[in-house]
Formats: C-alpha cells, sequence, structure tokens
C-alpha cells in the first residue's frame, strides 16, 4: 500500500517539480513571483491536447510542439508584462503577473469552453506492470522518466553551459554580470523560456495523468507547484525538484489516510507552514540584508 | 424623505448602488492594507467571506439587530486577522502575498467542507432585524467608512502605515514598532472586509464560499489599482466603475475576467499610479474653488 | 559622562568578522567622528548601534542600559537617532511629512486617535508635532519647502532633510552616517555650523565620515576603525599623528 502511494506521489510529484522549476528559476534571476506560469502550464496542456487529437501527432511530439509554442509565449509575457517593470516597484510587477494570469485563463475559457476535455484514448496505451506488492502504470513511468530527463537537461545546461553560468551569474547580482558583459534581457528570456518548456511538458504529462485538460487547472496547478518552490527552498533549482516531490507525495498520502476533501489545502497549508517556518525552504540560501 | 426617495429609484438601478456601496467599503479596506502600508494581500476575500458568514449565521441562529450582526462580522474578521496577522505579516512582499493567497484558500476549503456553513451547498440568508432599508443601512456604511479610510491618511497612524510602505528600515530606525502597526493595519482591513462581506451576505440573500475564491480577491485589487494604490477617491471611483461596470457590459460579460487582466498589465506598464493615484484630490478641489493651495510656490519656481 | 559604550562589541557574518571587539565610548555633549578606511565596518557599527544587527558578542549600553539586541524601533524611541549613509528618505512624501514621521515617537495615538480626530487631545498632539516638524526644518534651513515632495529635492537638501527628520526624534544622541557626502565646500561649510549648533542645542553627535577637513573642523575625539578593529581614539590631534592610523590609511611607507 505504502509503495503504491509512494509510486503515485513520485508521479504527481514529479510534475510539480517541473512547473516548480519554472518559478525557481524566474524567481532567482529577477525576483518575481511569476504568477503567470500556472497558465503557462495549463496553455501546454492544450496545445498537447490540440497536437494529439486534431493533427493527430504521437505523444512525444506534442510534447515537443508544446514546449516548443510555451517557450514563445513565456519569452513574449517576460517582454511585454515584466521587462518594462523592472526597475518599477515589486508591487507592481506581481499586480502584472497576476493580470497576466487571469488574462490567460479567461481567454482558455473562452476559446476551449468550461468544460474540461479528455486526450483521446489512443493517446498513449498504458498498462499496469507489477513491482512488489504494487502497480505501476506505464504511463506513471512515462511521467517519472520524461521528468527525469528535463530535469537532467535543465540541470546540464544550467551547470555545463556558457548561457548557464550567465543565467547563474545574473541570478546571483543581476547589475555586476549587466557590467561583465553578460546581455541579462536575452539571458532572462532565455530563463522564461526553459521555465516555460519545463511547464508545458508539465502540462502534456499531468493532462495525460489525469485525462483532463480545462481552463482552470492553471491555478491550482500553479500555487501547488509555487509551494513546492518554496518547500525546496526558492531560487534553488534542485530544490525545487525536492519540493515537487515531497509535495506530490504529501498530497497522495494525505488523500489515502482520508483527507481527500481537503486534498487541495495541503499545498497550501504545506506553503503557509514553510513560509512561517522556515522561508528559505529546504535548500534555500538565507540572505543577508544590507543596509 | 429618504424612504420617498429610495422608493423612486428602481430595483434594477438600487441593485447596482447597492453593489457599487459594497465595493468601495471592500475597496477602502484592502486600501488600507495595500495601498497604504503596502502588504499586498492577495486573500482578501477570506475576510469578506468570514464576514459574511458570521453575519449570516448570527442572523439566522440569533436574529440580531442588523447594526450590531455587521458590527461583530466586522470585529469577527478582524480578530482573525490580529491572530494570523502576526506570523504571517513578517514575511516580505511577494511571500506574504503568495501566504494571504495561501490562506484564503484553506478558509475557502474549510468553509466548503464544514456543516455549520452548510458546505458546498451554501447558506440561505434571511432578512435581518433592522429598523432601515438595506440600501439604507449600506449608504450609512459607505460614508462611515470613507470618513474612517480618510481620517487614517491623515493621522500619526496613517503615517506611520504610509512609512511602513515607503522604507520599513528607515520607519523602524524612526521609532515605528514595523511588526504592531502592520497587524493593526491589517485587523483594520479585515474589519472592513468583514462589514463588507456582511452586507453582501445579507444584501444576495445567499452565499456560498465559493464566491470568496481568489477571483474575488483579484476583483477587489483591481478596483484599487484602477483607482490608483493609496488614494481614497481612487479607491472610491475605481470600486465605483468596475462594480458598475459589469452591468453596462453585460453584453461582454464574458470578456470581464479578460478585460481585467489586460487592464491590470496594462494599468501597471503605462499607468502605475491608477487614475487618481499620485493626485492629491483635496488641493484639486481647492484650487478649482480659487483658495491657492500651499505648493503653489513650488509651481512658481519651476516656472523661472 | 558616558551616553553610549560599546563594550568588546563583535559581530560576524557568516566567516567574516566584521567588527572585531569594539571598545568604545561617547561622552554626554561631545562630537565624535569615526574614520578610518572603506570597509572597515563603520557603518556596521552604526547597524549595530541602532539595532539592525544585534552584535554577536559583547554589549552595546545607552544611558547605562544595555540595548545589545534591542529592536530597532525601541532604540529609537530611547532617543537614538540615525541618517543612513545612502539616503532613505520616504521620497514621494512631502518634506514635511518626512519630519513628521520622524516625530513619530514624541506623539501617543494610534488608531483610535486617527478614528477620534475631533477630540481635543488628539488635535493638541497633532498641533504639537507639526510645530516639532517645522521647527526642525527650520534648524536645517527647510522649512520654506515643507510642501515639497522629498524627491524633488536636491542631494544636499536631502542630507539636510534627513538629519531633520533624524532631530525630530528629540534624540540624546544623533548618529550622521557620512552628512557631507556629495557636498561642495560651501554646504559642507554650512553643513559644520549646523552640526555645532545641534551639538550646542543639546544634542551629542557621533559622525561617520570621509573627508578629513571636515572631520578635524568639527570632532571634539576621532575613533579610528581599520578591518572591523579600533586602531586609535583621541583627540584629532592625537589621532593624526598616530603612525598607526597614518599605515593604514595610506600604508607602511607613509608611517615612517
Amino acid at each position: 500500500m505504502i509503495l503504491q502511494q509512494l509510486i503515485n506521489g513520485i508521479a504527481l510529484g514529479s510534475t510539480y517539480a517541473l512547473i516548480a522549476l519554472g518559478y525557481t528559476m524566474v524567481y532567482g534571476i529577477i525576483t518575481l513571483i511569476n504568477f503567470a506560469h500556472g497558465e503557462i502550464f495549463m496553455v501546454g496542456a492544450f496545445v498537447g491536447l490540440l497536437m494529439v487529437e486534431y493533427f493527430k501527432m504521437n505523444l512525444f511530439l506534442a510534447l515537443a510542439a508544446s514546449m516548443g509554442f510555451c517557450m514563445i509565449l513565456g519569452m513574449v509575457i517576460e517582454y511585454i508584462a515584466y521587462r518594462p517593470l523592472r526597475r518599477s516597484s515589486r508591487l507592481s510587477a506581481l499586480i502584472s503577473a497576476i493580470g497576466v494570469s487571469i488574462f490567460l485563463s479567461s481567454l482558455a475559457m473562452m476559446v476551449f469552453g468550461a468544460n474540461a476535455k479528455g486526450f483521446p484514448e489512443s493517446a498513449f496505451p498504458s498498462h499496469q506492470i507489477h513491482i512488489g506488492s504494487a502497480d505501476i502504470s506505464t504511463l506513471q513511468l512515462l511521467i517519472i522518466g520524461v521528468a527525469a530527463l528535463l530535469m537532467l537537461a535543465l540541470e546540464f545546461i544550467v551547470q555545463k553551459t556558457k548561457i548557464g553560468k550567465a543565467m547563474r551569474a545574473t541570478s546571483e547580482d543581476y547589475n555586476t554580470a549587466a557590467l561583465m558583459g553578460i546581455n541579462v534581457n536575452f539571458v532572462i528570456s532565455f530563463t522564461f523560456a526553459l521555465g516555460s518548456a519545463l511547464a508545458a511538458a508539465g502540462g502534456v504529462l499531468v493532462g495525460v495523468l489525469f485525462n483532463s485538460v480545462s481552463f482552470n487547472m492553471g491555478l491550482m496547478a500553479g500555487l501547488k507547484a509555487f509551494a513546492a518552490a518554496v518547500l525546496g527552498g526558492i531560487g534553488s533549482i534542485p530544490g525545487a525538484m525536492l519540493g515537487g516531490l515531497l509535495l506530490g507525495v504529501a498530497e497522495v498520502f494525505g488523500v489515502a489516510i482520508g483527507y481527500s476533501s481537503y486534498r487541495d489545502a495541503i499545498a497550501f497549508a504545506i506553503l503557509v507552514l514553510v513560509l512561517l517556518v522556515r522561508p528559505t525552504g529546504l535548500l534555500g540560501q538565507k540572505i543577508q540584508k544590507k543596509v | 424623505m429618504l424612504p420617498a426617495i429610495t422608493a423612486s429609484i428602481d430595483p434594477y438601478t438600487m441593485q447596482i448602488l447597492v453593489n457599487i456601496g459594497i465595493g468601495i467599503i471592500l475597496a477602502l479596506g484592502l486600501t488600507i492594507i495595500t495601498g497604504l502600508t503596502g502588504q499586498l494581500s492577495l486573500g482578501h476575500a477570506a475576510f469578506m467571506s468570514i464576514g459574511a458568514f458570521s453575519g449570516a449565521l448570527l442572523t439566522i441562529k440569533t436574529g440580531l439587530p442588523f447594526y450590531l450582526t455587521i458590527l461583530f462580522s466586522g470585529l469577527i474578521s478582524s480578530m482573525v486577522a490580529a491572530a494570523i496577522g502576526w506570523p504571517i505579516l513578517r514575511l516580505t512582499g511577494d511571500y506574504l502575498a503568495i501566504c494571504t493567497l495561501g490562506f484564503a484558500e484553506i478558509i475557502k476549503v474549510v468553509f466548503l467542507n464544514l456543516e455549520i456553513t452548510n458546505k458546498a451547498l451554501g447558506l440561505t440568508v434571511p432578512t435581518p432585524a433592522s429598523a432601515l432599508a438595506m440600501p439604507l443601512t449600506v449608504l450609512i456604511v459607505v460614508i462611515l467608512t470613507i470618513i474612517a479610510s480618510a481620517s487614517i491618511v491623515n493621522s500619526r497612524f496613517g503615517r506611520a502605515l504610509k512609512a511602513i510602505r515607503d522604507d520599513e528600515i528607515a520607519a523602524e530606525s524612526m521609532g515605528i514598532n514595523i511588526a504592531r502597526y502592520k497587524v493593526q493595519s491589517f485587523a483594520i482591513s479585515a474589519f472592513m472586509a468583514g462589514v463588507g462581506g456582511c452586507l453582501y451576505a445579507h444584501f444576495l440573500g445567499y452565499i456560498n464560499p465559493s464566491d470568496f475564491g481568489f477571483l474575488k480577491s483579484i476583483d477587489m485589487l483591481s478596483m484599487i489599482v484602477l483607482g490608483g494604490l493609496g488614494s481614497i477617491p481612487g479607491a472610491v471611483l475605481g470600486a465605483s466603475l468596475l462594480s458598475a461596470a459589469p452591468e453596462f457590459l453585460r453584453f461582454m460579460s464574458q470578456y470581464r475576467m479578460l478585460v481585467y487582466g489586460a487592464l491590470l498589465v496594462f494599468l501597471m506598464v503605462f499607468r502605475p499610479n491608477g487614475l487618481l493615484g499620485g493626485i492629491d484630490c483635496a488641493e484639486l478641489v481647492l484650487r478649482k474653488l480659487g483658495v491657492k493651495p500651499r505648493s503653489a510656490a513650488r509651481k512658481q519656481e519651476d516656472t523661472q | 559622562m558616558s551616553l553610549l559604550m560599546l563594550e568588546n562589541t563583535t559581530i560576524r557574518f557568516g566567516g567574516l568578522v566584521a567588527v572585531n571587539s569594539v571598545s568604545l565610548e561617547i561622552h554626554e555633549g561631545e562630537i565624535l567622528a569615526l574614520i578610518g578606511p572603506n570597509g572597515a565596518g563603520k557603518s556596521t557599527i552604526f547597524n549595530l548601534i541602532t539595532g539592525i544587527y544585534p552584535p554577536t558578542e559583547g554589549n552595546i549600553s545607552f544611558k547605562g542600559k544595555s540595548i545589545a539586541g534591542l529592536s530597532p524601533s525601541v532604540i529609537a524611541a530611547g532617543g537614538v537617532a540615525r541618517t543612513f549613509q545612502n539616503i532613505r528618505l520616504f521620497g514621494e512624501q512631502t518634506v514635511l511629512d518626512n519630519v513628521l514621521i520622524g516625530a513619530h515617537t514624541r506623539g501617543n495615538w494610534d488608531l483610535t486617535g486617527a478614528l477620534l480626530q475631533f477630540l481635543p487631545s488628539v488635535r493638541r498632539e497633532e498641533g504639537r508635532l507639526l510645530e516639532l516638524a517645522i521647527h526642525c526644518l527650520s534648524q536645517v534651513g527647510l522649512a520654506r519647502k515643507a510642501y515639497e515632495p522629498a524627491c524633488s529635492l536636491p542631494y544636499g537638501e536631502q542630507r539636510r532633510l534627513e538629519i531633520a527628520r533624524a532631530l525630530a526624534i528629540e534624540p540624546a544622541l544623533l548618529l550622521l552616517d557620512e552628512p557631507a557626502a556629495g557636498m561642495n565646500p560651501h554646504e559642507k561649510q554650512t553643513l559644520l555650523e549646523m552640526v555645532r549648533s545641534i551639538r550646542d542645542s543639546g544634542v551629542t553627535v557621533f559622525l561617520v565620515e570621509h573627508d578629513m577637513k571636515f572631520v578635524m573642523g568639527i570632532s571634539d575625539r576621532i575613533a579610528v576603525l581599520d578591518y572591523g578593529s579600533k586602531i586609535a581614539d583621541g583627540r584629532p590631534e592625537e589621532v593624526r599623528a598616530n603612525p598607526a592610523v597614518i599605515e593604514a590609511y595610506l600604508g607602511k611607507g607613509a608611517a615612517q
């Protein structure tokens, strides 16, 4: 039983981790909570759905297409709604982000209607595999596998490439990075692109996992993923991965114990608790204020 | 005379006016904590919800006179705010905003699951025991709220709040106990939201926890952002426009949230001060009346 | 009489010892200057005194009572006022409002007072605070600009406004963090006279400053900090000739 829930939790948590990574990277680099990030997840799910249903793509192609589309979407959003506000107060940027979030989810509702849509049967035929006392579906394996792969790719980009180094420099000290000749605008756009791609992947995977894609899936998933990012330590990439997995497991176990109607509240309770008890999260760093 | 006036306004217009009134009360409440004190509260609908349900339950279970019910709803909301405010208001900007959002969602889920709030079915609210008609009560509360808010802005208390908004470290170095003032500001904001919620519940006659979700908080935020953060006349204007607009723009009601979203982005990028933010309305009025305002001296210096 | 005393005060940020066992005494009515090369820890000492950081070791006492670990607002209410190295005014607000906020601790009425402003007691307090604020503005020569937004003031006047705001606390001790920074010689002379008259009105002044001419012209005593430790403490002529001080600023060669 525990093993089964653990598997379920890790599968769910992997999707949270994918979304959480986007939050944490953007926050690390421009100290903004990209409120619209959850909506990118939602858009990703819809794009994936469209690709599979109307263009009859296989799931992997649809995933790639969705990631590509959302990369562009993320960069456009940054350019229109956040870049002009880089010198403004944090409140303005946050409100702008909220505006984008509302805009996107309303747009989705108008275009796709209020009802949830499901992926067609043929999208990913799922079998159950026995492991000890538990079943793991091939779908769950897919999710965990894709998520792990993407996270490894992200780690590689951030740690081993030149652009990754630029990202790390910019997130540590924005102004100095600019003075060192780093094109911060490009780095920031790139960060948004990466984060959005991961969120889109998460969207497609969640859409297939729950067989449900709707205009309002972004808000809840976004908030939960944010909780995961905070839990792991906002600004920390390994933290986002860890936080996502932990949150997924906590949620699944919470439901299993019997709190299913409080399912959504579990993430928020964790969020509030972490913020109050240890705001830097599990793997985050304490910032000393300079006066 | 007043009953005659209220009788002469048709029910449809009356409904809009009452909605505007409630919107003003909510907007002013949010102005205190977000506009004046600079603490973004994304979960203010939770206090509206607490006020609404407290008020409804008081009327249902006890039949108290309405003015007492309103008062108690506000008090209950403000007590909850004070309780959660202490730990939460230590957080800075973004974290605080998200935390309030999380809290609001928790409240919503809890109310959806409690027996006493009738779970997901919501509560039907009977007419309260009141000598005055509802519209009149709302009008009186609106006037009181505007007076209270304006008084707060121009007081030692209000100055402390504005100092906290502008520079916490400097404010603290001037002897202002940040934590205490933030909590007090939060509590009075919640009081107003609770009062607004109570009026809303009794006016509408039916409430459901899902009415008080994130979108409701955003409604309130949009009002004060549109009107101009920190401006009392701005809050009144913003609330009036956004409460009345759905009625006049009924044909595009499905576009409402779309417009809201775009509006927020547009305002922040092009006019972060909103419509009346940064404008000293009192001075404007005085100037129109021919009274020479204090900073006229500066304008003269500028043109030299 | 000792107004402020630092006893072996130390603060560590992780592995960095920013202030290393510094002992310092400020006497009532004097003007004490704290000088030292950049990064020596001068502003950190201010932050320690005003409660922004608690000391890792050692003690700080004001008027005989320990203030180490107290919050900045409590310390300010006790009579310690400060200005900031990088001006921290409430930019969007008027000059007068800035100083009125400084006068906060001189009042008592909070939310109740805000709501019941017609009460005579509240009105009297507001009148008193207004009078205090205008008096402080006059002391720095900014009364005529009372209703301007603070951010519209030229740099030198902004520094003076910060001083006015600090004076509104009616402090026993005034900490000035590089008050002459960015000023031209004429402005510095005005500032010098201003600081003298502030001291003459009964306020003890503790300042951090880089301009040696200014420091020599105004201080009764000078303390010198280098790499977090105090290396000299005494009258201006003594400190100026102290080889350790010369070495800290100009290197070993100059000291010989």
